[in-house]
């Protein structure tokens, strides 16, 4: 159907989902290494590495704020389009603002 | 703007194609004007539907340039291109001939999520009276003005990606019903909603409520459904 | 599957959803602060090495996400792959399992250090 906020946000929060759920095995995999961690780590330094920790936290955040906006429509009080853009826009802002915060 | 339209229209059934036709354009034209011209002036063989023509009945609903409307009250100003406009059957229906789609999957999904009154009294007894203040009564009124005509469905990505999907015209129905304190079908209903090609299936697209000519929200409807659901699962009733 | 198992595992994704909100934000915020200056094994191993609370948080974050994550998959699947057979419920078991497994493997990997 047609593009809009609700649409938008579904998408981000189904394809951060799933980006997720691709990483994590490979995370906890990592992480059982704990001996051979600071070999990783210097792997990590690499630009396209942090390029991708970059996009993994954006999509956590973004994962988040989306299931925000869906817990809020599905147990607060209907209160029609104002929730679906606040959390929306509340997902952008975490999204970017961790974002920021990581490349720091 | 110029005089006349380029108008593609679905020829066929699920496999056809789209037909060019050249329509004089008129003030205040809507498209079913349109296709009603094509019919009687252009190609007498193109299968339609229409009733009242005036927004009450939903018979006309098509996919007006990719987007599900009631074509009696789709003004061709506001959705015309570059003087262009393809109409199309409903999507998620099957076609039965050009722009008119089979609807009984649609009612027979109405039906499965018991859409349908169950009362207690009988005509010997005094009418039960709803306050239509009531909280109850309220979230009822919100959807009950739904005169079932499957634009909801046609716009719903998840009635296109899961066959079983009641669909939220059949969810929103179900959900006033719930909210009305005189039936008496209660978890019936509850169980016939519940479940992957129920009210639990929706991911709040909201696309029924962008599409709505009445301005409902099926989306509201089906998270009152989760809700409820929730409750009676929660007391081991489901 | 009947509505009652769909509803429950509806149930499951919500309630894995409200601890996961909780759990995200706290590592989240930890991933920031301990990212600044760069990041080494030792920082890392340093916060959690016999530390109980980190143990006990951690060890909730992965059972949350054992149950979540397969779940949400489950109508990702179904919808956009369009597998319902009782295969997709098989393989999704063996998907928790295993977050389950290589998650705890990993939260006792960095508390025994």
């Amino acid at each position: 159907m047609k593009q809009h906020t609700s649409y938008r946000a579904f998408v981000v929060h189904r394809v951060s989902g799933i980006a997720l759920a691709c990483f994590l095995p490979a995370h906890f995999w990592v992480l059982g290494n704990a001996l051979e961690l600071d070999a990783f780590l210097k792997w990590t330094e690499q630009p396209l590495v942090k390029l991708g920790e970059w996009a993994i936290v954006v999509a956590l955040a973004a994962h988040l704020g989306g299931g925000l906006r869906v817990l809020a429509l599905e147990f607060l009080p209907w209160q029609s389009w104002q929730k679906s853009l606040a959390a929306a826009a509340g997902a952008l802002v975490v999204a970017v603002g961790l974002a920021f915060a990581l490349a720091l | 703007m110029s005089a006349s339209l380029k108008v593609r229209v679905w020829r066929g059934g699920a496999k056809g194609a789209f037909q060019e036709f050249d329509v004089p354009r008129a003030p205040s034209q809507t498209v079913l004007d349109v296709v009603t011209h094509i019919q009687r002036k252009l190609d007498p063989t193109l299968a339609y539907r229409y009733a009242c023509r005036v927004g009450m009945c939903g018979s006309c609903a098509m996919t007006v340039n990719g987007v599900p409307r009631w074509t009696c009250r789709t003004h061709v100003d506001r959705v015309s291109k570059n003087d262009e406009l393809a109409v199309a059957p409903l999507k998620n229906l099957p076609v039965i001939r050009d722009l008119v789609t089979d609807m009984r999957e649609f009612f027979d999904k109405w039906a499965r999520a018991r859409g349908s009154f169950t009362g207690r009294r009988t005509r010997r007894e005094e009418f039960h009276q709803v306050i239509p203040s009531d909280e109850s009564r309220r979230q009822a009124d919100a959807g009950i003005e739904c005169i079932g005509c499957a634009v909801c469905y046609s716009a719903c990505d998840v009635v296109a990606w899961h066959p079983e999907y009641l669909g939220p015209a059949a969810l929103n129905r179900a959900w006033t019903l719930v909210k009305d304190e005189r039936d008496t079908l209660g978890l019936e209903r509850l169980r016939a909603v519940a479940g992957d090609a129920g009210c639990h299936a929706c991911h709040t697209h909201m696309s029924c409520t962008e599409a709505c000519p009445k301005h409902l929200s099926p989306t509201a409807g089906i998270a009152g459904l989760k809700r409820e659901v929730l409750k009676a699962a929660l007391k081991g009733e489901l | 599957m009947n509505p009652r198992t769909e509803t429950t595992l509806w149930i499951l994704q919500r309630a894995s959803a409200a601890v996961l909100a909780l759990c995200v934000t706290v590592h989240l915020a930890t991933i920031i602060y301990a990212v600044r200056g760069g990041l080494t094994a030792a920082e890392i191993l340093a916060r959690t090495r016999g530390n109980n609370a980190w143990l006990a948080f951690y060890a909730l974050f992965v059972v949350a996400v054992s149950i979540h994550a397969p779940i949400g998959l489950r109508a990702v699947l179904g919808e956009w792959l369009g597998w319902r057979a009782r295969s997709r419920d098989f393989a999704l078991v063996l998907f928790a399992a295993a977050l389950a497994w290589l998650g705890l493997h990993a939260v006792l990997g960095v508390f025994l250090g």
